[in-house]
């Protein structure tokens, strides 16, 4: 359980860091996903760039009714209420459940969405969300719809020379619904099955399913779902193909749940 | 393999020397300065023995490697010896019988501390969920949880919890 010999740089600034990951160097944030893959040899990368310590990482803004979550902010911090509003309280409630406190005060959002583990949970709940990752290469910044930046398991639309250096959300009026199950046997650990429903009024309710050894799957359009959560799951989980049974009935009832969840806010 | 200045301060001490990068922080206390309070079970981030205050908060010693720990405060389980909280943690830990082998109980602690003042309100479901990440082979947990509940109602001034009795000092 120790690691492979790796080198260790701590870039003082952005374009210090872009230039290790053109020269191949691992990004590391919190660590608290490459951490352990370091110490399983899964990962043996020949030197990490340490992000964590970059200006502007860390830390939250909302301007012009768009909230901007710097990459490097940890789940705890999103759990105690570093996002105002209601977007807040919604990823709030996502970060609370995300591995354990001791994992959550160092893991961030950007490196956990970066990592693009397909169980992981911001992988799981931002394709639902109207909005954008931000890339910083070195030609600047460029924006990629949350719904298309995880491509694969492990994989994201980053380039190799690129690092995702924030989260743009659009912020959420006070009558947005939201629902969100996510099976685990035990409190901490990988999901088993993922959904997410997110009702914006005014707009088409969208969502996402996860956590299926795939990538997230978007769902675009959430309105069959929201209306009618038994016929509106199996409808959406009947094009998938190769899932064991209790995988799929799983997904089934964090579909459905996910979208009581969204329903019964509407009621409240 | 080249190693690297490391600079910790650790349960208030200034501390220097050089690591390899591979190197985890529970190895460093351990090895370099002999605190061996903070143990190592799974290596990879699941168990919650190795969990000690970086920066102050909870975290994973065996996961934060020698690089990304330069620079930063740390405390173990050695360090909380004036910590009134940490002293009725343990108070409690041996009147509910918390621990058995010993081996969880310096993470146990650390990550109970960390419940007791970040949620003075926890009922005994939300302690049981925020020891998730925290793993005793001994005890079933029972005891721990007690344990928790005595000092949370303690501190809330309210004796009827189910951990209320006399506490030997």
């Amino acid at each position: 359980m120790k690691p492979a010999a790796f080198a260790y740089e701590r870039p003082a600034d952005w374009p210090a860091a872009l230039a290790l990951l053109a020269a191949g160097a691992r990004p590391v944030a919190g660590g608290q996903s490459i951490g352990p893959m370091l110490n399983l040899r899964v990962a043996q990368p020949d030197a990490v760039a340490d992000l964590r310590h970059l200006p502007g990482f860390a830390g939250v803004a909302v301007e012009g009714g768009l909230c901007r979550i710097g990459a490097g902010t940890t789940h705890a911090a999103i759990e105690d209420g570093a996002v105002p509003g209601r977007l807040g309280a919604v990823l709030a409630g996502v970060a609370r459940r995300i591995a354990y406190r001791a994992v959550r005060n160092r893991g961030t959002i950007g490196g956990s969405l970066a990592h693009a583990d397909p169980a992981a949970d911001w992988v799981a709940v931002l394709p639902a969300f109207p909005g954008h990752a931000v890339a910083l290469g070195p030609a600047g910044e460029r924006r990629i719809p949350l719904d298309g930046f995880v491509t694969g398991i492990f994989a994201t639309a980053l380039a190799p020379d690129e690092v995702l250096r924030a989260i743009e959300i659009p912020v959420l009026p006070e009558g947005t619904r939201w629902g969100h199950w996510k099976f685990c046997r035990k409190p901490g650990e990988f999901s088993k099955a993922t959904a997410c429903l997110l009702a914006i009024p005014g707009q088409t309710p969208r969502g996402a399913l996860a956590a299926l050894d795939e990538p997230p799957m978007p769902i675009p359009d959430a309105t069959a779902l929201l209306a009618d959560p038994e016929a509106g799951a199996d409808a959406l989980l009947a094009p998938i193909r190769g899932l064991d049974p209790w995988r799929r009935a799983l997904a089934r009832t964090a579909l459905r749940r996910a979208a009581r969840m969204a329903s019964r806010m509407a009621d409240a | 393999m080249t190693r690297i200045p490391l600079r910790l301060t650790v349960n208030g001490e200034p501390a220097e020397f050089l690591a390899e990068p591979r190197t985890h922080l529970a190895d460093i206390l351990r090895g370099e300065l002999l605190l061996t309070g903070t143990h190592t079970g799974c290596e990879h981030g699941v168990c919650g023995a190795c969990t000690v205050e970086i920066d102050g908060a909870p975290a994973r010693a065996c996961i934060a490697h020698a690089g990304t720990c330069d620079g930063a405060t740390v405390r173990t389980i050695e360090g909380f010896g004036g910590d009134p909280v940490m002293a009725a943690l343990r108070r409690a830990f041996a009147a509910e019988h918390a621990l058995q082998c010993g081996y969880c109980t310096p993470g146990m602690l650390v990550t109970a501390r960390d419940i007791v003042l970040r949620l003075p309100d926890a009922d005994e479901a939300r302690i049981r969920e925020e020891l998730s990440g925290n793993l005793c082979r001994c005890t079933g947990y029972r005891g721990i949880v007690r344990a928790v509940t005595r000092v949370l109602a303690e501190r809330r001034g309210d004796d009827s919890g189910p951990g209320s009795g006399p506490v030997p000092v």
